[in-house]
């Protein structure tokens, strides 16, 4: 933890910032840049600007869920996407495809299997990071 | 009461324990409707694609053996359960029990189903980690946890040489399907992988059967609940060995290493367990080893092999799994209401616990072998098939006559002694079990009866059928109580006779038989606790050597071994063939290519010359941001960006994790930095060799191009890097966050370990 002004007033907006960004990130990743393990390291670097800021005990409190148990749904939640393929008599972690809207016109939202697979991707990498960073800190 | 003071039996353990004997009433219903095809000769064949990519299929293979065992298992798994519910009830983890009794069974109902031989081994491994639980139910007795790791340890190593040898099996055979191996017995017999795969199936049957010298675990497993002994240990798990080696009798049967290896561990383990059966004072002892004894026979007479044999050898599987379970769950009824189990202490509880005697006694009078009882059938084909044997007859019959003789006095010992005399004192008080408890010993008793008197019944329906699968070939089996005077009805005669006499002794050949066994000097059980604490030593002494503990050592040598094995192999394979034109190379570089370089290399040559942690850590940082930059140039954004984002954490992770390190200048062994120097400038040197290299050789596109066409097409991505790591290749992906996650958690134990280790530090300090 560190006592600065700067810090603290900068890291408000910072860390939402991050966040937001992270989210970005993971969502376009199919067709540009991104994904979720970029997604997860920039919104874990989010958490840890805010640790830095404010200490261990107040990051912790700010996710509201211990960053272990983040990582375990996230495994969960990617494991859940493969499984799910195999109700379908595909293969485990076959992509699942729903086009929500007229795909004729190319007005469409894609929702896949492979997007919750990124997420628990982005959730891993994310409660990963933190629980090192959280124990680390408080460690020292 | 509101039933107007009429008890309705009732059962206990609630939702748990209803349904954990309707589950196999259920089952049993569901196999006994396969009876009249099988035994008709068809064999069901039921089964659904399991891992198709790996040839395998979960198939249910339904002959006479697996539908004999089926219904052992399913039937004596009802009168099982339905009896726990009034004998562990009201244990607070009654719930547990029941799930890890269920596990069980569905393990031993897979393993004697299975047509595939992978699915065979993961259900036989469910069966040994089942067992394994349950043995250590009660967790918190120092003997029954060292029992269960003891069963685990040994069937589990058997259980690794059987899927060795079932793969050198499968690629021999050229499939894992029983069904078809079993027509390929000749060709299996001569092939070159013969021995090695019998030793190693024989070692899984030996272990999981505890057959001589694995044979101690049995005895230990006593440890268990009573109705777990009775099931695992008497009529169903033990017997997995058997139904192995009957299995597998078509295709590796038949030979003189067979015959041998099963004729003279099977023929040892049945003398040597009812010796020992006699010896014991604990009456779930006496029928511990006389399990040992029955498998032991069984082992014997599968090995023999022959058609006689192998009758008598399914027809005492069938006679020994009703008498033996109704056994132990009568001696749970008495331990149950006497609180022991102690052959000098029961006295007189016939009149005490009639129900409960009239169902020990059917099965003790099986057990002794004595007319109408099945047991009589199945002594008697037992006799019948070693005096007709063409090789060791002799040894055989000689085996199974002093074992027939000694399992009579065991009967004995285990019903006679405590039914019958006078009550003690102590046993005034003493009342029936409840109805639940007796019902299972009852049933199993009186159909050990049933099946004496009406013997054509289990003839037609399960030993017969069993028989032609186990033999390979059709086998007349007719089974009957009595035809003429032969020479087994008078084997049978003199076994009555010898057993009785024994009987009236069996206090004084207790303290004899004790006295030899304390002189000797080889005793496997303490054997077991010398073989384990050897283990540990060794592995204190290896792990001594190699972890130092000191990280750079650690570093040293991973780098060392790196340079040394890459730098002999590029010299052994004179892989530095130089086409390449370096200087043309250099010419071509662009002026960003140098300013990256030059970045790369001060941050390296900073990272090495610097007194100072922080200022190395950061050195660092810019290399791999330059790094970074340089795959940006390539264009590679998605990889710069993780490089960036990694250098960033790992710079955060270190510095803040140095705070705690000491400064760098008051490091003691300055004397290391020429080595170190001269083994970092290899790696580097060696390293550059390797890219040149690679260069060298052209580069195969086909991946690349693939992905590129397909990514849009087939996964609706445009990030090629991305759509193989989620869609391509997600099954690689799992596993790696699977390793993050547990790299994670590993750390965070470890960082909290030492919190603890420091404050225990402090303490001492003090």
């Amino acid at each position: 933890m560190v006592n600065s002004v700067i810090l603290n007033a900068a890291t408000r907006l910072l860390v939402a910032i991050l966040l937001l960004f992270s989210v970005y990130m993971l969502l376009r990743g199919h067709n540009l840049p991104g994904g979720g393990f970029i997604g997860g390291l920039i919104g874990s670097t989010g958490f840890i600007l805010y640790a830095i800021a404010q200490g261990a005990e107040a990051t912790r409190e700010a996710l509201r869920a211990e960053p272990q148990n983040i990582a375990m749904i996230g495994l969960g939640i990617a494991l859940a996407s493969g499984v799910y393929a195999v109700f379908f008599g595909d293969a485990f972690f076959t992509g699942q495809w729903w086009f929500i809207g007229d795909r004729e016109s190319g007005d469409y939202i894609p929702i896949s299997s492979v997007l919750f697979f990124d997420i628990g991707v982005y959730l891993v990498v994310f409660g990963s990071i933190l629980t090192l960073v959280l124990a680390l800190e408080e460690e020292v | 009461m509101a039933t107007g003071g009429v008890e309705v039996p009732r059962l206990a353990g609630g939702p748990a324990g209803w349904l954990s004997v309707i589950i196999p009433a259920v089952l049993f219903a569901w196999f006994a409707q396969f009876l009249p095809a099988v035994a008709d000769g068809q064999t069901p064949l039921i089964g659904i694609d399991w891992v198709p990519s790996l040839d395998i299929r979960l198939e249910m293979l339904l002959d006479g053996l697996s539908l004999t065992f089926a219904l052992l298992i399913t039937g004596i798994g009802t009168l099982v359960t339905l009896y726990s519910t009034k004998y562990l009830g009201n244990h607070p983890e009654y719930p547990r029990f029941v799930l890890y009794l269920m596990i069980f069974m569905v393990g031993m109902l897979g393993l004697v189903l299975a047509d595939n031989l992978i699915a065979l081994f993961v259900f036989w491994e469910v069966t040994t980690i089942s067992s394994y639980l349950l043995i250590g139910f009660t967790s918190d007795s120092a003997k029954s946890r060292r029992s269960a790791l003891q069963a685990l340890l040994l069937t589990g190593t058997g259980g690794l040489a059987l899927l060795a040898g079932m793969i050198m099996l499968g690629s021999a055979a050229g499939t894992f399907s029983l069904m078809e191996i079993r027509g390929m017995g000749d060709a299996i017999r001569d092939h070159e992988y013969y021995i090695p795969i019998l030793i190693l199936f024989l070692a899984g049957a030996f272990t999981k059967s505890a057959q001589f010298p694995f044979h101690f675990w049995l005895p230990n497993a006593m440890a268990a609940p009573t109705p777990v002994s009775a099931y695992l240990h008497s009529a169903t798990m033990v017997k997995g060995g058997v139904y192995l080696m009957a299995r597998m009798n078509p295709t590796l049967g038949g030979t003189e290493p067979w015959f041998w290896a099963l004729v003279i561990a099977g023929g040892f383990t049945t003398v040597f367990a009812s010796v020992l059966a006699i010896r014991q004072t604990d009456i779930k002892q006496v029928l511990a080893y006389t399990t040992l004894m029955a498998l032991g026979a069984l082992t014997l007479f599968i090995g023999a092999g022959s058609s006689h044999a192998i009758k008598a050898a399914m027809l005492f599987l069938v006679v020994h799994s009703l008498y033996k379970a109704a056994l132990f769950l009568m001696i749970g009824i008495v331990d149950h209401e006497t609180g022991t189990r102690e052959v000098a202490d029961l006295r007189g509880l016939a009149r005490k616990m009639p129900i409960t005697f009239l169902a020990g006694a059917l099965a003790a009078i099986s057990m002794a072998g004595i007319p109408p009882f099945f047991g009589f059938i199945g002594k008697e084909f037992l006799y019948k098939a070693g005096l007709e044997a063409d090789v060791a007859g002799l040894w055989i019959t000689g085996c199974i006559f002093a074992a027939s003789v000694l399992m009579f006095m065991a009967a004995g010992i285990s019903v006679a002694r405590p039914f019958l005399g006078r009550v003690p004192e102590r046993f005034a008080d003493v009342h029936e079990g409840p109805t639940p408890m007796w019902i299972g010993p009852f049933l199993l008793g009186a159909l050990s009866l049933f099946f004496g008197i009406y013997s054509d019944i289990p003839e037609f329906w399960l030993v017969g059928p069993a028989t032609d699968a186990v033999y390979g070939s059709d086998v007349s089996v007719d089974l009957y109580l009595f035809r003429e005077v032969n020479d087994a009805f008078i084997l049978s005669m003199i076994t009555f006779a010898v057993g009785f006499v024994l009987y009236l002794g069996h206090g004084r050949i207790r303290n004899a038989l004790g006295r030899i066994i304390t002189a000797n000097p080889i005793k496997f059980d303490p054997g077991w606790d010398r073989t384990l604490d050897g283990l540990k030593v060794l592995a204190g002494w290896q792990t001594n050597l190699l972890q130092s503990g000191i990280l750079q050592r650690y570093i040293f040598i991973i780098f060392a071994t790196l340079a040394i094995g890459v730098g002999v192999t590029i010299y052994l394979q004179d892989a530095l063939n130089f086409r390449m034109d370096i200087a043309a190379e250099l010419d071509g570089l662009l002026f960003k290519h140098w300013a990256i370089l030059t970045f790369i290399t001060a941050g390296a040559i900073l990272t090495a010359l610097t007194g100072s942690r922080m200022v190395a850590i950061v050195a660092l940082g810019v290399v791999g941001i330059g790094v970074a930059l340089l795959f940006i140039i390539f264009s590679a954004p998605d990889v710069a960006i993780t490089q960036l984002l990694v250098e960033t954490l790992v710079v955060v992770l270190v510095a803040v994790a140095m705070l705690k390190l000491p400064h760098l200048g008051v490091r003691t062994d300055e004397s290391n930095r020429p080595v170190h120097a001269m083994l970092s400038i290899s790696v580097g040197v060696i390293t550059t060799l390797v890219l040149v290299a690679v260069l060298q050789s052209d580069l195969d596109l086909r991946l690349t191009e693939y992905f590129g066409e397909t990514s849009w097409s087939e996964a609706f991505g445009r990030n090629i890097v991305n759509v193989i790591l989620v869609d391509f290749r997600a099954l690689d992906t799992f596993g790696e966050i699977a390793v993050v996650v547990v790299a994670a958690l590993s750390a965070y134990a470890l960082l909290r370990g030492t919190r603890y280790g420091s404050i225990r530090d402090e303490g001492e300090e003090k």
